[in-house]
């Protein structure tokens, strides 16, 4: 007897990715430089996000043609966005067999009221957060990971610290609350109480947390994994830096020596020009794509 | 128990699911040492090769030159545990020391991924909660491979001297009787 798309195989596989880099990727041939430098999972996409935010327009889900050139060139796990809210570009990527859909910020948004219902589908997906409420929230509709969601395609951290930050200090609030402050942290939470409950006990998230948006440097990626991410998603920070292999290689090597910072100082050596990037902070109101999503 | 306040079990932590491992064998008493270079192969009484992803861990091994020193020490009566990518670790093809050759995602992508109760033979008690995900199996196997277990077919578990080779994850599930296996066959 197989029990498929249980809860416990969808979050398995995001076990399954720990300690790794998910890197972001256009065309088969970055697919596979991604995958020679040792990262754990492809993002495929039609454009990263500096793009998306240069050009403008509606984002949306990849062309099945690009995802399935990517599933194609590679073995390790592809990973594709739909919108928020747009069941059917989700429906459409699980068809694809991509091993984990992205329900994401970076892409326009289709419903603005209601995120996918996603206990309805075999295919796991992971969410963006950039608190706990909002993290329980995801996992409440069948969220199977977590990435803290940053300020993509801008190559500025600062957004991922305080996304991470603030999970992380919310859960410890949590683990230190008595049970009967739980009803009341649920409610301004605006989370499901059965899992304010679960995370109050362990003191962690029921799924992996990982991180993304801005991540450009190795210095970075062991900053977020000090800061308590389990692993880190690169979006544009590789293949708009200078020398994309060397700087792939150096973020997987950061992100596994993250304690070691001479292990970190050596995969910094030598490895190009960052991409330029765009200080957060000095993005319009309507710029920013974090605030997707609720 | 051999790797309780002694010396410690590795478990390779250059990416995958590391920890839910050391989670069981902190639970059995042991002290674990996580694995992320060469030095932190010494003294280890038992090494755990974790799931994740084959070729990002293999990269890693390669980076960090351990590949040679992981021959020799399970060359020499190592006791091993590989799950999933470790079982992959382990075949012909990679790290060459278990007689046997995996055949990748051999299952299917991640839709079809599952879990199931399987009979482990050697390994008392209820069946074991088995969690596969775009897991492998063991297309060919030595004369000196034990075969534990198999699904439609196809070996899912097997058993070569000091060393352990699962598809599954049961780390996953909450069952401790391989890494109690483990531990028993410490040095």
């Amino acid at each position: 007897m197989r029990d498929e798309a249980t809860f416990r195989v969808k979050a398995g596989l995001a076990e399954m990715l720990k300690g790794g880099v998910i890197m972001d990727v256009v065309t088969a041939e970055q697919a596979k430089i991604a995958e020679d430098a040792g990262a754990a999972a492809v993002m495929a996409l039609e454009r990263v996000p500096a793009d998306i935010r240069r050009e403008g327009g509606v984002a949306r889900m990849s062309d099945p043609t690009v995802i399935e050139a990517i599933k194609e060139a590679v073995s390790i796990p592809v990973m594709a966005k739909a919108r928020i809210g747009h069941f059917m570009e989700a429906r459409v990527l699980e068809a694809l067999e991509v091993d984990y859909v992205d329900e994401s910020e970076v892409l326009t948004p289709a419903d603005e009221a209601n995120h996918i219902d996603k206990w309805r589908f075999k295919v796991p997906f992971v969410c963006g957060a950039t608190n706990l409420g909002e993290a329980l929230r995801r996992i409440g509709e069948g969220a199977a990971m977590i990435r803290s969601k940053g300020e993509a395609g801008t190559g500025d951290i600062v957004e991922a610290v305080r996304h991470i930050r603030l999970i992380t200090s919310e859960l410890r609030r949590l683990q230190g609350a008595e049970e009967s402050e739980l009803p009341s942290a649920a409610k301004e939470l605006r989370a499901p109480l059965e899992l304010v409950r679960e995370v109050a006990e362990r003191g962690r998230l029921p799924v992996v947390l990982f991180c993304a948006g801005g991540i450009a440097t190795p210095a970075d990626a062991a900053l977020m994994m000090a800061l308590g991410a389990e692993g880190i998603f690169v979006g544009s920070g590789i293949f708009k830096s200078e020398d994309p292999p060397a700087r792939a290689r150096a973020i997987v090597e950061a992100t596994t020596h993250w304690q070691d910072a001479a292990r970190v100082a050596a995969a910094s050596r030598g490895i190009g020009q960052p991409m330029s990037g765009l200080e957060a902070a000095k993005l319009a109101e309507g710029e920013l794509l974090a605030g997707r999503g609720w | 128990m051999a790797g309780s306040g002694g010396r410690p079990v590795g478990v390779l932590a250059i990416q995958g699911g590391f920890e839910a491992h050391e989670r069981m064998l902190e639970g059995l008493g042991a002290t674990v040492r996580e694995v992320r270079s060469r030095s932190d192969l010494d003294g280890i009484c038992a090494l755990v090769l974790p799931g994740g992803e084959s070729t990002a861990i293999m990269h890693g091994v390669e980076r960090e030159a351990m590949a040679e020193p992981l021959r020799e020490r399970i060359a020499a009566g190592l006791p091993v545990l590989g799950s999933c990518a470790g079982l992959i670790l382990l075949d012909r093809d990679h790290l060459g020391v278990m007689d046997i050759r995996a055949q990748r995602n051999a299952f299917g992508r991640q839709v079809r991924s599952f879990e199931a109760d399987i009979k482990l033979r050697g390994f008392a008690g209820p069946p074991m909660r088995a969690v596969f995900i775009r897991a492998p199996w063991i297309a060919e196997h030595g004369v000196n491979v034990e075969v534990l277990a198999e699904i439609d077919g196809h070996v899912v578990a097997a058993r070569q001297g000091e060393m352990l080779a699962v598809a599954f994850h049961s780390e996953l599930a909450g069952d401790a009787r391989l890494h109690q296996w483990l531990l028993a066959r410490a040095q």
